[in-house]
C-alpha cells in the first residue's frame, strides 16, 4: 500500500509555514506536528486543499490539558488521506485561560459537533462557529469537566477520603 | 416575538411564518431506538427540518478513565456501544497493548478476530432487523434474533457475560475457549446461514420493505466523507474504506474477504452493506478457524506479559509473587511507558478510535475516543429534511 512522503510533507511544511511549524515527530504512531495556535486553521487548509498531500478526511479533534505546562491548553485534530493510508495529527496550544481557536466547520461540516465537544468539555472557543453551545452536558452546568481542576466527584463530600487513590 | 430574535428552545419558534406544525419526538428511554430528542418542523406530514438534541445519557467516560487504572477502562468501553461490546474491548486492548508494545501470539489474534466477527454479526442484526421492525416487517426480526441470542451464548461460554462482556484482557484472552464455545461456534457456522438467508428472503426483494427504504435518507460520498461517515454508512454511500483492510490489526492482512459498498448511500444501501458483512464476516470466522487449527501453538491464550496479565488464580491463593502481581495489576501500579498512541478498530458502526496519552501514571492521562455514530449524526437534519413521517 503507498505510502505519502513524509520528509517532503516536512519540507514542503516548513517552506510554506516556517516558523510557526514548532515541531514535528516522525516516530510518534503517525506523523505528529505541533503548530503555533494561530496557524492552526491554514496550516490543516493547507493540508486538506494540497492535491499531492491530500487530507481530506477529518478523523478526530479534541481538547488537551496540561496544567503545568506554561501552554496548559492544547487542540488536537487528526486528519487521513484515506487514498494514501497516511494520517497526520496537528496539535496547537496556548496559554490562554480562555482559548480561542478558529473553527474548522468551514472546511468540514463534521467539525461541528467535535468542536462543540471540545467547547463543552474545555471551554474552547471557535471564531465563526455558528451554533457553538454545549452538547453533551446540561446547558446549566458550570466549569469545563475536561479539565484537570475539575473534580471528578463532587468535593463537597465529605464521607470519603480518596487521597489514597485519585490521580 | 419578532423574527430575527434568537430563541434557545425550538418549540417557541413555532407558527413564525406559515402554519409549521412542531413535533416533539423524544427524548426516549434509552433501550428503545434513538436516545435523542428530536424537534421537528413540519410542514403537514413533510419535514422541513429536524433538530437532534443529544447528551441525554451522556456518561462522561473520558473523565471516568482519567481515574482508573488501565486494566479497570475495559467495562467501560463495553458501555460505549453494548451491541457489540466485544469489539470495544478489544480495541482498548489493542490500545494499551501498541503503547506498551506488547506481543500478542498468533493463536490469540486469531480468536480475537472469531470474537470481534461474531460481534459484528451480532450488531448488524439488530441494525438490520430492527430497520425492518421500523418499517413495519416484525417478523423477521423475530426469526433472525434467536440468532443474536445464540451469539450472546457464545459470549457465556467464553468470558460469562452476555451484553456487557469485559472480554479479554490487555495482553490476551482472560482464559482459552472452552469445549463448549468451539461446539456452539461450530453449531453456528453450520446453522445460522439458513437463518440468515431466511431472514434475507423476507426483506431484501420485499416491495413495501423496498419502497419504504430505496431514496429514504440517501447522502452522496462527498458528504459522507465531509462528515466524516465511516463505516458501513460510508460504504454504502460508495467509498470501500475498512479500517480492517486499511489499517490492519490482530493480522486481519491475512485473511481475504470483500468489502461491500453500496452506490446511493440511502437506508437500503446501508441494510444491504451490513447483509453483505455478515456473510464475508461468516467466512472470516471460518478462515480464523482454520488458522487456528493450522498453528502448531494449541494452547497459548495470553502473551508472555506478567506486567500486565493476571497471573492463575491458583497461584494468586497459593504464591506471594503471583498475590503482589494480582495487586500490582489491578490497582495499576505496573509500568506504562509515557507517549500518545492513536489505535482504531471496525466497530460494527464504523472507526472506532482511542487517542491515548500516557503520562508513565497508574491511568491514563487523557483518553478521547472516537465515536463513530456521534460524528455521523451530525448529518441527521441534513439527511431528514424533505422527508415524509409516515
Amino acid at each position: 500500500m503507498p505510502t505519502l512522503n513524509i520528509e517532503l510533507l516536512e519540507s514542503k511544511l516548513k517552506e510554506n509555514f516556517n516558523e510557526k511549524i514548532l515541531s514535528t515527530d516522525k516516530d510518534a504512531d503517525m506523523f505528529s506536528i505541533v503548530v503555533t495556535k494561530e496557524a492552526l486553521h491554514d496550516v490543516v487548509q493547507f493540508l486538506k486543499e494540497d492535491a499531492y498531500f491530500n487530507f481530506h478526511y477529518l478523523t478526530t479533534l479534541g481538547g488537551l490539558h496540561y496544567p503545568d505546562s506554561p501552554f496548559p491548553f492544547g487542540l488536537m485534530v487528526q486528519l487521513h488521506n484515506m487514498p494514501e493510508n497516511s494520517r497526520i495529527r496537528i496539535k496547537a496550544f496556548t496559554g490562554d485561560h480562555e482559548p480561542t481557536f478558529q473553527t474548522l466547520t468551514n472546511l468540514w461540516p463534521a467539525a461541528n459537533w467535535m468542536e462543540r465537544e471540545a467547547y463543552d468539555f474545555f471551554g474552547f472557543r471557535f471564531t465563526g462557529h455558528h451554533d457553538l453551545r454545549r452538547i453533551l452536558n446540561m446547558d446549566s452546568l458550570e466549569g469545563w469537566p475536561l479539565r484537570k481542576e475539575y473534580p471528578l466527584e463532587d468535593p463537597f463530600r465529605k464521607d470519603k477520603d480518596d487521597k489514597m487513590f485519585g490521580r | 416575538m419578532t423574527k430575527n430574535q434568537q430563541v434557545t428552545n425550538p418549540t417557541n419558534t413555532a407558527l413564525q411564518e406559515k402554519d409549521y406544525t412542531i413535533l416533539n419526538l423524544g427524548p426516549t428511554h434509552p433501550a428503545t431506538h434513538g436516545i435523542f430528542q428530536n424537534v421537528m418542523k413540519m410542514d403537514g406530514e413533510l419535514i422541513v427540518s429536524a433538530e437532534p438534541t443529544i447528551g441525554y445519557i451522556h456518561r462522561a467516560f473520558e473523565k471516568l478513565a482519567e481515574r482508573r487504572p488501565f486494566y479497570q477502562i475495559t467495562p467501560i468501553t463495553d458501555r460505549m456501544n453494548y451491541c457489540s461490546s466485544p469489539i470495544n474491548n478489544m480495541g482498548w486492548h489493542m490500545t494499551v497493548e501498541k503503547l506498551a508494545g506488547i506481543e500478542i501470539p498468533k493463536r490469540v489474534q486469531y480468536l480475537r478476530v472469531i470474537i470481534m466477527e461474531l460481534a459484528r454479526i451480532s450488531d448488524h442484526i439488530i441494525c438490520n432487523s430492527v430497520i425492518g421492525v421500523d418499517s413495519g416487517a416484525m417478523t423477521g426480526f423475530l426469526y433472525i434474533f434467536q440468532w443474536r441470542e445464540f451469539i450472546y451464548e457464545i459470549y457465556e461460554e467464553l468470558c460469562g457475560a452476555r451484553l456487557t462482556t469485559n472480554i479479554g484482557r490487555i495482553g490476551g484472552l482472560e482464559r482459552d475457549f472452552n469445549e463448549k464455545a468451539w461446539e456452539k461456534i461450530h453449531y453456528f457456522l453450520k446453522e445460522f446461514p439458513a437463518g440468515l438467508k431466511e431472514f434475507e428472503n423476507l426483506l431484501v426483494r420485499n416491495r413495501i420493505f423496498m419502497d419504504r427504504t430505496i431514496k429514504c435518507g440517501p447522502i452522496s460520498a462527498e458528504r459522507a466523507l465531509a462528515y466524516s461517515f465511516s463505516g458501513p454508512n460510508l460504504r454504502a454511500a460508495g467509498v470501500d474504506y475498512d479500517v480492517r483492510v486499511m489499517n490492519p490489526y490482530s493480522s486481519y492482512e491475512e485473511f481475504s474477504f470483500t468489502i461491500p459498498i453500496g452506490t446511493n448511500g440511502d437506508t437500503y444501501d446501508r441494510f444491504m452493506v451490513r447483509q453483505r458483512e455478515m456473510w464475508e464476516s461468516l467466512s472470516i470466522i471460518q478462515q480464523a478457524i482454520d488458522k487456528v487449527n493450522a498453528l502448531e501453538d494449541k494452547t497459548s491464550f495470553h502473551g508472555n506479559v506478567p506486567e500486565f496479565f493476571l497471573p492463575p488464580k491458583e497461584e494468586v491463593y497459593n504464591s506471594m509473587e503471583a498475590l503482589i502481581w494480582h495487586f500490582k495489576i489491578v490497582m495499576g501500579e505496573t509500568t506504562i511507558p509515557k507517549g500518545e498512541v492513536y489505535h482504531c478498530v471496525e466497530g460494527g458502526n464504523g472507526e472506532l478510535g482511542f487517542y491515548l496519552v500516557s503520562d508513565g501514571g497508574r491511568t491514563p492521562y487523557r483518553l478521547h475516543f472516537r465515536r463513530p455514530c456521534y460524528i455521523y449524526y451530525q448529518a441527521y437534519p441534513e439527511n431528514g429534511e424533505r422527508f415524509y413521517v409516515e
